[in-house]
C-alpha cells in the first residue's frame, strides 16, 4: 500500500499528465468521418513511434567502450522505432496523397 | 547554453534544460494538434505533416541536449551511432512504405506497429537492468504490453497477407486465460521480491510468456473482426511508449503515448459498436469458429450470363456496390471505377454502399476506391444506403460476404446475428461477384447467395467487371 502511495506522489505530474491525454484522446477522436479511420489510425500508430525517443536516450548513455548486448539490443531498439516513426508517417501522406487528388 | 540560470529544488537548470522540456511540450502540441487536422478530411494531410514535425523537433533535441544522470550529454560517438541507426531506419521504413500496393495497406500498418511494440519491449528489457531506474512497475508494463503488440501484430500482419492460418479451437479460450493470469503471477512475483534487479531469468520468461500471449491472442480471430484487433493493438502500442515514458519522466512521450492509445480505443470502441458487439466478445469470442451450424439453408445458387448482367445493369436506374475484401484481392478498383463512369454516361446512378468494417481495416474500401479517383460522394455509408435500398434496382455484390448476410438480421443462432449490415437482400436485384462458392472469411453460410433474386456472377472481380464493361460497350 504504502509503495503505491508513493509510486502515486513521485509520479504526480506524469500521472497528471496521462489522466487528461486521455480526455484529450477521446475528444479529438469522437465525430470523425469513417472515411479517415484508416489514415487516423496509421497517423496515430506513428506517433505512439515516440518510444524512439527512449531510445535515443537509452542508446546515447550506454558505454561505448565495448561491445555488449545491451549496446545491441539499444539499437536495435531504436531501429525498430523510426521504422515506426519513418514508415508510419511516409504511409499515412501517401494514403491522404490519394484522397486530395481527386478533390479536383 | 550550459549556463546555469536557476536553482530550483535544490538541482541546477540551465538554458539547454530549458530548451529540451520547451521542445517537448511544443512536440506535444504538435502531436494533438496534428491528430485533430487528421481527423477533417481538408486538412488530414497537415495534420500529418505536423504531427512528423514534432517528432523530428523532440527527436533533435534530445539527441543533443538530453543529460543522463551523471549529468553528461550525448556524447559524439553516441550520436554517431544514433544518428547512423536512424538514417538506415528511415531510409528502410521509407523505401517499404512507398513499393508497398495501396491493398497491401492493413498488413503495412500491422507491420509498423509491430515495430513500434518491438522498440517498447526491447526498452523495457534494457530499463530493467538499470539500477538507476525508479520504477519497475511501468518498466514492466512497458514491457508486456510492447511484447504483446509486437507479436500480435506480426501475427496479424501474416494473417492478413494470407501467410498464416488461424486456429479456431475451443479450448484456446482457456489457454489465453491461463496465459494471461501467468503472465499476471510472474509480474507481481517479480515486483515483490526484495531485489528484483537481480531476476533477469525470471524477465526473460515473462518476455516469452507475453510474445507467446500475443501470437495465442490474434490467431483465433477472424473475419470482420480484424479491423478492431489492428486498432486495439494499435492502442497498445501506444500505451507502452508512455510506460517508458514514465521511466524517463518524458512527458512527451507520455502524452504522445497515452493519447494514442486513448484514440485507439475509442476507434476501437466505435468499431465494435457498428459491428454490436462488445470488445470482450471480440476477445474472447473468436468468429467464426463453430459458424457453420446457424443458417444451414444450402439451396441452389442461379448463375447469371455475361450479357444477362450487362442488360441489367444498363436498363437499371439505381445501382449500388458494396465492395469487400474480395475488391482489394483481385484489384478491382480500378475497374469498378471504369464501370461507374460508364453506367453514368447511360444515365445510369451508381453508388458505392460502405460497411464500416467492410476489407480488413477501417475504411479500408475507401482508401481503395479514393485511390481509383472515385470522388467522395459516391462512397455512401451502410445507414444512407439502407434507408432507400428497397428502390435500389440493382446492388453489386463486389467480394463482400459478411457484411451483406441477412443472417445477421433474421437467424438468432447466426454468429454475427445482431450486426448491422447492409440490406441488399431488399434490392429487387443483386448480383454477387465471388471466385467461387467458399465460405467468407468468417466462414458463415450467407443465405443471400440462395435468395430468388441474387444471381451470381462467378469468376476473378477484376476480370467479371472487364468482360461486363466490355459487354455494355457492345450494347
Amino acid at each position: 500500500m504504502e509503495e503505491i502511495i508513493v509510486f502515486f506522489y513521485s509520479f504526480r505530474e506524469p500521472i497528471f499528465i496521462m489522466v487528461l491525454s486521455i480526455f484529450l484522446g477521446i475528444e479529438v477522436i469522437s465525430n470523425v468521418p469513417s472515411v479517415l479511420h484508416t489514415p487516423l489510425m496509421s497517423g496515430a500508430n506513428a506517433i505512439s513511434g515516440v518510444i524512439i525517443i527512449g531510445g535515443i536516450i537509452l542508446v546515447g548513455h550506454t558505454d561505448l567502450s565495448g561491445f555488449s548486448l545491451e549496446l545491441l539490443l539499444g539499437i536495435l531498439a531504436m531501429f525498430f522505432g523510426t521504422l515506426n516513426v519513418a514508415g508510419g508517417f511516409a504511409v499515412t501522406d501517401r494514403m491522404l496523397e490519394m484522397f486530395k487528388k481527386k478533390k479536383k | 547554453m550550459d549556463k546555469i540560470l536557476h536553482t530550483f529544488n535544490g538541482t541546477e537548470f540551465t538554458v539547454g534544460h530549458a530548451i529540451l522540456e520547451f521542445s517537448y511540450l511544443l512536440a506535444a502540441i504538435l502531436f494533438v494538434w496534428g491528430l485533430k487536422l487528421l481527423s477533417h478530411p481538408e486538412s488530414a494531410r497537415r495534420g500529418n505533416f505536423w504531427a512528423a514535425a514534432g517528432m523530428i523537433l523532440a527527436m533533435i533535441t534530445t539527441l543533443f541536449l538530453h543529460e543522463g544522470s551523471t549529468g553528461s550529454r550525448i556524447q559524439l560517438m553516441n550520436v554517431v551511432v544514433i544518428v547512423i541507426t536512424i538514417g538506415i531506419g528511415t531510409a528502410v521504413g521509407l523505401m517499404i512504405s512507398k513499393k508497398v500496393k495501396m491493398t497491401a495497406m492493413p498488413e503495412l500498418v500491422s507491420f509498423f506497429n509491430a515495430t513500434g511494440g518491438a522498440a517498447s519491449a526491447l526498452v523495457g528489457l534494457l530499463e530493467f537492468g538499470n539500477p538507476e531506474n525508479e520504477s519497475l512497475l511501468v518498466t514492466l508494463l512497458g514491457l508486456i504490453i510492447g511484447s504483446i503488440a509486437f507479436s500480435g501484430s506480426l501475427i496479424a500482419y501474416g494473417k492478413l497477407a494470407g501467410k498464416i492460418g488461424g486456429i479456431h479451437a475451443g479450448f484456446m479460450k482457456f489457454v489465453n486465460i491461463a496465459l494471461l493470469l501467468g503472465i499476471i503471477g510472474l509480474t507481481v512475483y517479480v515486483l515483490l521480491q526484495p531485489d528484483p534487479q537481480t531476476l533477469a531469468p525470471m524477465v526473460y520468461l515473462l518476455l516469452g510468456l507475453t510474445l507467446l500471449y500475443g501470437v495465442l491472442f490474434v490467431m483465433p480471430i477472424g473475419g470482420a473482426d480484424m479491423p478492431v484487433v489492428i486498432s486495439l493493438l494499435n492502442s497498445l502500442t501506444g500505451i507502452a511508449a508512455a510506460m517508458a515514458g514514465f521511466i524517463y519522466h518524458n512527458l512527451a512521450m507520455i502524452l504522445g503515448g497515452i493519447f494514442v492509445g486513448a484514440a485507439g480505443t475509442i476507434l476501437t470502441l466505435l468499431m465494435c459498436k457498428a459491428m454490436n458487439r462488445s470488445l470482450i466478445n471480440v476477445i474472447i469470442g473468436g468468429f467464426g469458429g463453430g459458424g457453420g451450424t446457424a443458417g444451414e439453408e444450402g439451396g441452389t445458387v442461379k448463375e447469371i450470363s455475361l450479357s444477362d448482367a450487362a442488360v441489367l445493369l444498363a436498363y437499371s436506374q439505381k445501382v449500388v456496390v458494396v465492395p469487400g475484401y474480395g475488391l482489394a484481392v483481385a484489384q478491382a478498383q480500378h475497374t469498378v471505377h471504369e464501370l461507374e463512369k460508364l453506367l453514368e454516361n447511360k444515365s445510369v446512378q451508381l453508388v458505392y454502399g460502405i460497411h464500416p468494417v467492410a476489407g480488413r481495416m477501417p475504411g479500408h474500401m475507401n482508401v481503395l476506391l479514393a485511390e481509383a479517383d472515385v470522388p467522395y460522394d459516391k462512397l455512401v455509408e451502410m445507414e444512407e444506403i439502407n434507408k432507400d435500398i428497397g428502390n435500389v434496382d440493382v446492388v453489386i455484390v463486389v467480394g463482400a460476404n459478411d457484411v451483406v448476410n441477412p443472417a445477421a438480421n433474421d437467424t438468432p443462432g447466426s454468429p454475427i446475428y445482431g450486426m448491422p449490415v447492409i440490406n441488399a437482400a431488399r434490392a429487387k436485384n443483386v448480383i454477387v461477384m465471388k471466385r467461387g462458392m467458399g465460405k467468407g472469411y468468417a466462414g458463415i453460410e450467407n443465405p443471400l447467395f440462395f435468395k430468388d433474386n441474387t444471381r451470381m456472377l462467378f469468376g476473378n472481380a477484376k476480370d467479371s467487371i472487364q468482360k461486363l464493361v466490355a459487354e455494355i460497350n457492345t450494347l
